[in-house]
């Protein structure tokens, strides 16, 4: 089923540095108020674990402390194996509920530009925007993008740089059916290639391995 | 590293370049304002001639400040910081690309825009060549000052006015020996190297100290 989608196709061939990302007794404060604490994750290569939790909870949170953008406040994040004395914001990659997106690039400058900050360059950014089902959108400025659409331009670039990590925060949100199984699709593409996957949820993820962590009450 | 930095200028030259990107906007202010001066002092071409490069170096520091809210605001509404954050190039170096495209969109076109507009305030042939040169090494210091001032601004989300009020009493040294330069070269006792200098000395340090303050303050927006 991934073939189908070019999942695994785009993606760099050769597999990532067997790197395990370790979380020991997070805790997170909000403005003086407790939003989690004691959250432990171990994500080992080839790994996925489905966050869920009610509105709230802190899943994107715990997501902006694991990819090094926010300072945890009790706990510690480290990286075992591998690439372990990488910086937490340089193995992994974030798409959050902001697109990162700049509306008056067009999709192809958007990626391109995102290949040439990450590093790591992997899939061209017209393969990518293949993969996500876009190649027709390449040129297009992305303020002409509907929001499932834009969705689609900032997956894809999961796939223009290559980094183990891949910090999900509701990725399936605004996609339609087809583009979850894409998703789904390319998740475990790189899954199979020794990725690891940290996607915060209220659905499935179409993956069947991933182990659920809730947050919360 | 070094495709990071130069990814980082080329898109913010081009987003400047493109619809809404705010990047004549700066230019269109310096001519209004300039324009406008003459208006409220009267057809005096003397006082004009006087208070011109103190005219278009207000007008300049002015039409600077206008956009500044939006350099790094407009990378953290909409995720690219996070972006930028996750690259392995220091975040001082992506300041220093942001700050250089913010002065080659802004600065830099006010610098060659000024001998036109030099007219409008009857500036004497020999003080416009001063006053470009003034203006292209003064306005660096205006963009990396300005640097620092958005950044701490960048989480805000209705920052708006905060940013020139915060920066503007920061480029009183720049303004000071930007004017003194270009009044120098019309005439006095002081030499226009003297103040030049100074003038050139200011915009190295703000490049340094405003790329530095800018990159903690992203850092600690968090």
């Amino acid at each position: 089923m991934v073939e189908g989608v070019g999942g695994s196709a785009v993606l760099r061939q050769d597999s990532f540095p067997p790197t395990r990302l370790l979380a020991e007794n997070l805790a997170c404060r909000r403005g003086g108020r407790l939003i989690f604490e004691g959250v432990s994750l171990s994500l080992a290569p080839g790994e996925a674990i489905a966050l869920t939790g009610r509105n709230g909870a802190g899943k994107s949170s715990l997501i902006a402390m694991l990819c090094g953008r926010l300072r945890p406040d009790g706990g510690r994040i480290r990286l075992e194996g591998g690439d372990e004395d990488a910086p937490l914001t340089e193995i992994s990659h974030l798409v959050g509920h902001r697109d990162g997106l700049k509306t008056a690039l067009t999709a192809r400058e958007n990626l391109a530009f995102a290949q040439d900050v990450l590093g790591d360059a992997a899939a061209s950014p017209e393969k990518a925007l293949a993969a996500v089902g876009l190649p027709h959108a390449a040129e297009l400025p992305v303020g002409y993008l509907s929001a499932g659409q834009r969705r689609r331009v900032a997956l894809a670039r999961l796939l223009v740089s290559a980094r183990p990590f891949w910090l999900l925060d509701e990725p399936m949100s605004a996609l339609d059916t087809a583009s979850q199984a894409m998703l789904a699709g390319l998740m475990q593409a790189h899954l199979r290639q020794g990725g690891a996957i940290l996607a915060a949820t209220h659905g499935p993820l179409g993956l069947d391995g991933a182990r659920e962590l809730r947050i919360g009450p | 590293m070094k495709r990071a930095f130069i990814a980082i200028l080329k898109r913010d030259l081009a987003l400047a370049g493109r619809a809404g990107g705010g990047g004549e906007l700066a230019l269109v202010f310096f001519l209004t304002l300039v324009v406008l001066v003459p208006f409220a002092l009267g057809p005096d071409l003397n006082l004009l001639s006087r208070i011109g490069p103190a005219i278009l170096w207000l007008g300049a520091l002015l039409s600077v400040l206008i956009g500044l809210d939006r350099l790094f605001q407009s990378d953290e509404e909409d995720g690219s910081l996070d972006l930028i954050r996750a690259s392995s190039l220091p975040l001082e170096l992506a300041v220093l690309a942001k700050g250089l495209a913010h002065w080659l969109t802004t600065g830099l076109p006010l610098a060659i825009a000024s001998p036109l507009l030099g007219l409008l305030v009857a500036l004497p042939g020999e003080g416009v060549l001063p006053l470009v040169a003034t203006l292209l090494v003064g306005t660096p210091a205006l963009s990396f000052i300005g640097a620092g001032g958005a950044a701490l601004a960048a989480g805000l989300r209705r920052g708006g006015l905060i940013v020139p009020v915060l920066v503007a009493p920061l480029t009183i040294p720049v303004l000071i020996f930007g004017v003194s330069a270009a009044n120098a070269a019309l005439g006095g006792t002081v030499p226009f190297l003297t103040p030049f200098l100074i003038l050139c000395a200011i915009s190295l340090a703000a490049i340094v100290v405003g790329t530095m303050a800018a990159a903690a303050a992203l850092r600690s927006a968090e």
